[in-house]
């Protein structure tokens, strides 16, 4: 009886949760499908497949949009604002968490509460800020921007793993003469890798997605990022859902793929903070 | 604790002092320079007047009157905060409602529960805008997805985005599908430190699934449903992009969608139909905006942090 009981419970979980999986893959699949097919496909039989694979839309895309250029610039931008957030973060982080200095906890109290700032409300100061320096309307004002807003939590979780190492590793490359720069680059930093991956993902995902800041810091087309790009692209082809649904399944590929391959590294990167 | 300095550092600290500083200089100098100027900077220019882009003269708190209480743009303030309320309430509700009902499913571990977590936290991953576009054209009264579907069970057209009654609700939907996995997983992970030995002992005593959800499960995942609250709190005052892509800047039609972020923004850097940019209004805005998310969130954070303990 009890055993009874459970299966049909079993069988309720199991439909609402198979009815929360369609809601959420069947809208990323009919916008896939949708790309395949004619602007006429689409307005007159919208829940069909498409009959024939077309590429028009595509070549439409690649060869009369300014899209490639945007992906190039998301790519450029990302990579450059993930290098420069590792790199400084672990310097930093590296200082804290393997040399005692009298400043120290001073220093890392102010990188902790960087992590307070939504920047997104200081981008009237930002704006002028950058516009003095020269840096509006550049890759380089808006990386800094984001190497700025990566940074403090970047720190955090370096200097959190850092402090995990064991001490004998660098005490004895010590006493057999090596640099402290050559202890930190050869020996220390290699066993940082994983802690590395999670400050890459968790800052990667939302500077690949963020569109505030290249809204009010980008204005030349061929700068402009990719998800402020699709804007300026829905605008030019309001009525040719073709070329939308073509556009949108193109500017999510590359990070769905990314996130098929690493889901694990990408949910513990984004959900890090949140779940202890 | 001795550092193991080589000899020749131990004779010149000046030199481990300015290695320490050269590996902090980079970090500091950015934030610095791009965080902690503009912030102090926020707070001081919602003082003054502006001409263009530089501040003109010393007002007191009169950027502050204006925004709250000197019409028309007390009444965009107050539409826009009421928005931004509604969505609070209705993330939390239905957002967080549901993911709390996925993850206490997804708890039971039955077949095919680890892909069900890649596939609800795959919205997640997607660029707000990309989700809005999506939803912009899947509502689309006459050719969009969902009045087709709708269709198939004799529904008529409805405009959601086009009238004042449904295009919150849309817009906050869209939303939903985007970051209903997000809380989600958090709460899941919550439910998988629960001990396996507290559920089981309830399960021997009797208690059914109904039980064991409210009366194990929802009390001891308390400080899950604390950060979720919280940010769903922050999310809520901070929103935008979704808003913008789906509704315009204008929180179209009338005003209906309007939430802080959006009027924030028309007014710091102009929008298409007024043209003007006001740095001093833009930045009282800010600073109330900060004080207010900042000042709830501590509040609230004591309250819930108390509630954790109780129970």
């Amino acid at each position: 009886m009890r055993d009874r009981g459970e299966t049909i419970r079993n069988g309720a979980i199991q439909l609402l949760l198979a009815v929360n999986a369609v809601i959420m893959i069947y809208p990323l699949f009919v916008m896939v499908a949708s790309s395949f097919k004619t602007n006429a496909e689409i307005f007159s039989s919208p829940l069909s497949l498409p009959t024939h694979f077309s590429t028009a839309n595509l070549e439409k895309v690649w060869t009369e949009t300014n899209f490639v250029r945007y992906l190039a610039n998301s790519v450029g931008i990302t990579a450059a604002s993930v290098a420069l957030i590792l790199l400084f973060s672990t310097l930093a982080g590296y200082a804290i968490a393997r040399y005692r200095f009298r400043l120290s906890s001073l220093v890392l109290m102010f990188f902790l509460s960087g992590m307070t700032v939504p920047l997104k409300l200081a981008i009237i100061p930002l704006f002028i800020q950058l516009d003095t320096l020269g840096l509006v309307d550049s890759y380089l004002g808006l990386v800094l921007v984001y190497v700025a807003m990566g940074i403090p939590s970047a720190v955090f979780i370096m200097t959190g793993f850092l402090r995990t190492l064991p001490r004998e590793l660098e005490e004895s490359a010590r006493m057999d003469g090596a640099s402290e720069l050559r202890i930190m680059w050869s020996i220390m930093l290699p066993l940082a890798r994983p802690a590395l991956v999670i400050v890459a993902i968790q800052n990667a995902v939302p500077i690949w997605n963020d569109f505030f800041f290249p809204l009010v810091l980008i204005t030349s087309d061929n700068l402009k990022t990719l998800p402020q790009g699709l804007t300026v692209f829905v605008g030019e082809f309001t009525t040719d859902w073709g070329v939308l649904f073509t556009g949108l399944t193109l500017a999510a590929l590359p990070i769905t793929l990314l996130y098929i391959v690493l889901s694990k590294q990408f949910i513990s990167g984004i959900t890090q903070g949140a779940v202890k | 604790m001795a550092e193991g300095w080589r000899h020749s550092e131990r004779a010149f600290p000046w030199r481990r002092s300015l290695w320490i500083a050269a590996l902090l200089t980079p970090a500091l100098l950015v934030m610095v320079l791009f965080v902690l100027w503009p912030l102090l900077s926020a707070f001081r220019f919602a003082f003054y007047e502006f001409n263009g882009l530089r501040p003109s003269g010393f007002i007191g708190l009169e950027n502050f009157r204006q925004v709250l209480f000197e019409k028309p743009y007390s009444d965009w303030t107050w539409n826009a905060f009421k928005h931004n309320v509604i969505a609070f309430l209705a993330l939390m509700l239905f957002e967080n409602g549901t993911a709390f009902l996925i993850a206490f499913a997804l708890l039971k571990a039955l077949p095919g529960h680890r892909i069900h977590q890649v596939i609800v936290f795959l919205p997640v991953v997607l660029s707000a805008v990309i989700v809005g576009f999506l939803w912009k054209l899947f509502l689309h009264p006459l050719f969009g997805l969902v009045n087709q579907l709708l269709g198939l069970v004799g529904i008529g057209a409805i405009p959601w985005l086009g009238n004042e009654n449904t295009a919150l609700g849309s817009i906050l939907f869209a939303n939903i599908w985007h970051w209903l996995g997000f809380p989600t997983l958090v709460l899941l992970a919550g439910m998988q430190r629960i001990s396996k030995d507290v559920l089981e002992a309830a399960r021997l005593d009797g208690a059914g699934d109904y039980a064991l959800m409210t009366k194990i499960v929802w009390p001891l995942i308390a400080p899950s449903v604390t950060i979720v609250t919280i940010l769903t709190f922050i999310g809520s005052f901070n929103w935008f992009e979704i808003p913008y892509v789906m509704a315009g800047l204008t929180g179209s039609p009338g005003g209906s969608t309007d939430v802080l972020g959006l009027y924030f923004y028309r007014t710091a850097f102009g929008s298409t139909t007024t043209g003007i940019q006001d740095f001093g209004q833009g930045s009282a805005l800010a600073v109330l905006m900060f004080v207010f998310v900042a000042g709830v969130t501590a509040i609230a954070l004591r309250y819930l942090r108390r509630r954790e303990i109780e129970q």
